[in-house]
């Protein structure tokens, strides 16, 4: 299988991070295209392509940009989520560090067609030298007319703003990094209204993630309809895929969505396989919040069908065999991972990142970490398992923000695949506790 | 104990100003993140005196500010060492031995994580998934990130940092 590349086809040339040389390569061109375009139309072609939000949840953009309302008289913002902060998720990095000005072309055609003339990136707040990178990019675009006022004599002005975070998880959900832009603690509204409603500064606002408005870009290139003739049903276009955990290659990957999950983890264009020639145990593909899966269900689902890269494949059969897709934060673990202890340290980080807002999350997830770290260290008891079961339970779909249920998917995922680990640890406390 | 006056310099102010005019009219509290970094940055921690100087500057109330410097875990409300070492413990650096690093920072420095070293140079915590699980074990270093950490890496970071405090006194 050949690979398609639409993002990061460029990403390696040298020089790629100035202008003049992102523009040498085609630069800038879906910016001269789209202007001369009615917004609408922009708008239209988004929506041929299918392209679903990179952030994880896999909403359609061009059905959200198509939802912003536009009361007159008022303002309306674009705002890019680019504060990645989900365990295995590092690939919007990737795409800041290495090719940022495909962000901010994406931004501008973006906010073009949104009629946005204030964008603001929201960035996390650890990222802390790329806001330099972005800010160079933004400068450089302005000084060649692709920013600013009045942008290639379209009449359009635009502004991008890049604002750091300061360490919280919660911040990347799209509500509560609106209340941090206002300068506010994270605390997530409840929706709806969905910003597109009522957002930033309660002015009608759509939150993109990096890569999904960085998709624009080969979008307005292509045209919408030749970007979804990529990928299969409604997994159209490239997706990027970061790698991690026991593999040989490690990394930042852009698949189309026809390549086997057996494939992407034993090809050498991709994963390489797992390191130290060591059996493949687990997965979670799409970051921390999905269900994990054991090896016979990952590379096949429960039909007996090989499984897919894609949003369609990998939650077939629901949790009961599936998983996500997510935000493509891919980790691998080999024969020698103990999966209590990696739903312990899972269970800590949501803890930890809890906004406390909801008594089911702030409460719940507290007690799952105490009862894994006890189960971890060989000190639990069988009926822990079942008290694990049932605090999980009554957390999802119990809260104002999904944070809950992120927490407790990870837990069911791992109780459901693997009670018997979990048992060992209670019949074989001693050896736990090694 | 805190001899430096709580002022941003003119150039500093010039900064503000302009992250303020980043926001519609009326809605410079919106200012408070960036203007709380450019704080820290300045003075080094977040003291009272300071986020009643950047409350005074965004015309907020304090308590909007205390809020906000409480909720964030990049904002320190104590003084830290001239380094602070952030070591990432999530899940995909476990896997490629972080809780290793850790304790052999912790050893080497002879600290725990969340204490400072008695010579104020070196603070050591621990943090989570910071966007580097490719490039595990990892830690974040003020700006940047070390990736890749070995054993032999840290003792050549410590000693640069070592080298650099002096040279600098
Ligand atoms: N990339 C990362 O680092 C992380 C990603 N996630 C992902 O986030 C996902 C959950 O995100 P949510 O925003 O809570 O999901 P959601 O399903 O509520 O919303 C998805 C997007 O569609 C929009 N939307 C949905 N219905 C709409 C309507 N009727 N009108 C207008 N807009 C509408 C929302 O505003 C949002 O932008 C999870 O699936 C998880 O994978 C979670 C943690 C971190
Ligand atoms: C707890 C939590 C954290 C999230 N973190 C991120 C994030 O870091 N980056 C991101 O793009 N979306 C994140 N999301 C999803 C956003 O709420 C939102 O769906 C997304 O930014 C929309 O962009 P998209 O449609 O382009 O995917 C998070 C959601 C939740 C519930
Ligand atoms: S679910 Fe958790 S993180 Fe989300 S709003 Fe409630 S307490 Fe906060
Ligand atoms: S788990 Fe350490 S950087 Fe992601």
């Amino acid at each position: 299988m050949s690979s398609i590349k639409l993002l990061l086809e460029n990403a390696h040339i040298e020089g790629i991070r100035y202008f003049d040389t992102y523009r040498k390569n085609g630069g800038y061109r879906s910016v001269e295209k789209a202007l001369k375009m009615a917004p609408e139309d922009v708008v239209e072609e988004v929506k041929k392509s299918g392209l679903r939000g990179r952030g994880g949840a896999g909403f359609p953009t061009g059905m959200k940009w198509s939802f912003i309302a536009k009361p007159e008289g008022v303002p309306r913002h674009l705002v890019c989520n680019a504060d990645e902060s989900e365990p295995g998720t590092f690939k919007d990095r990737y795409l800041m560090e290495f090719i940022p000005h495909l962000l901010i072309e994406g931004l501008i055609v973006s906010s073009y067609a949104l009629g946005s003339n204030t964008t603001y990136i929201y960035i996390r707040g650890e990222y802390a030298w790329i806001p330099d990178i972005l800010e160079q990019a933004i400068a450089e675009a302005k000084a060649n007319g692709f920013l600013g006022k009045n942008i290639l004599n379209s009449g359009f002005d635009c502004e991008i703003y890049v604002q750091r975070g300061a360490g919280a998880y919660i911040c990347g959900e799209e509500t509560a990094l609106i209340e941090s832009l206002e300068g506010k603690r994270g605390n997530p509204r409840i929706k709806p209204p969905f910003p597109a409603v009522k957002g930033a500064w309660d002015r009608p606002t759509v939150v993109n993630n990096v890569e999904t408005l960085a998709a624009v870009v080969p979008i307005m290139n292509m045209g919408g309809e030749e970007y979804a003739k990529i990928g299969v049903g409604r997994s159209t276009g490239t997706k990027l895929i970061s790698a991690c955990g026991n593999i040989n290659k490690p990394g930042v990957y852009e698949i189309d969505m026809t390549i086997s999950v057996e494939e992407f983890i034993y090809s050498d264009e991709w994963c390489g396989g797992i390191k130290n020639g060591k059996r493949l145990k687990a997965c979670i593909p799409g970051g921390s919040s999905v269900p994990i899966l054991p090896a016979n269900l990952l590379l096949k689902t429960a039909k007996g069908e090989q499984r897919m890269m894609n949003y369609e494949s990998l939650s077939d059969g629901g949790f009961a065999t599936g998983t996500m897709m997510g935000s493509g934060g891919f980790i691998v673990f080999d024969e020698d991972q103990c999966v209590v202890k990696h739903t312990y340290t899972l269970a800590r980080f949501y803890r930890h990142e809890s906004c406390g807002q909801c008594s089911p999350c702030r409460e719940g997830t507290g007690w799952m970490e105490k009862l894994l770290l006890r189960l971890d260290q060989g000190h639990g008891k069988m009926s822990d398992i079942d008290l694990l079961w049932d605090i999980q339970s009554k957390i999802e779909g119990n809260t104002i923000c999904p944070l809950g249920d992120a927490a407790a998917w990870p837990v069911a995922a791992a109780i459901r695949h693997f009670r018997d680990e979990f048992e060992w640890h209670v019949t074989h406390p001693e050896e736990a506790q090694q | 104990m805190n001899e430096t006056m709580i002022e941003f310099s003119q150039e500093q102010l010039e900064k503000v100003s302009q992250i303020i005019a980043r926001y519609p009219e009326g809605r410079q509290k919106s200012a408070l993140l960036p203007v709380l970094h450019l704080a820290q940055e300045a003075f080094g921690w977040l003291s009272t005196e300071t986020m009643d100087y950047v409350a005074s500057l965004l015309k907020i109330e304090p308590i909007e500010v205390y809020e906000v410097a409480t909720f964030y875990t990049m904002y320190n409300l104590k003084p830290v060492g001239k380094y602070v070492f952030e070591v990432c413990q999530t899940g995909p650096c476990m896997i490629q031995g972080s809780d290793d690093i850790i304790a052999y920072i912790g050893e080497k420095l002879n600290i725990k994580p969340g204490e400072t070293t008695e010579d104020g140079l070196f603070t050591l915590k621990t943090a989570e998934c910071l966007g580097a699980c490719g490039y595990a074990p990892m830690m974040q270093m003020g700006k940047y990130y070390k990736e890749h950490l070995t054993k032999e890496k840290v003792d050549a970071i410590i000693a640069e940092c070592r080298n650099n405090a002096s040279a600098s006194n």
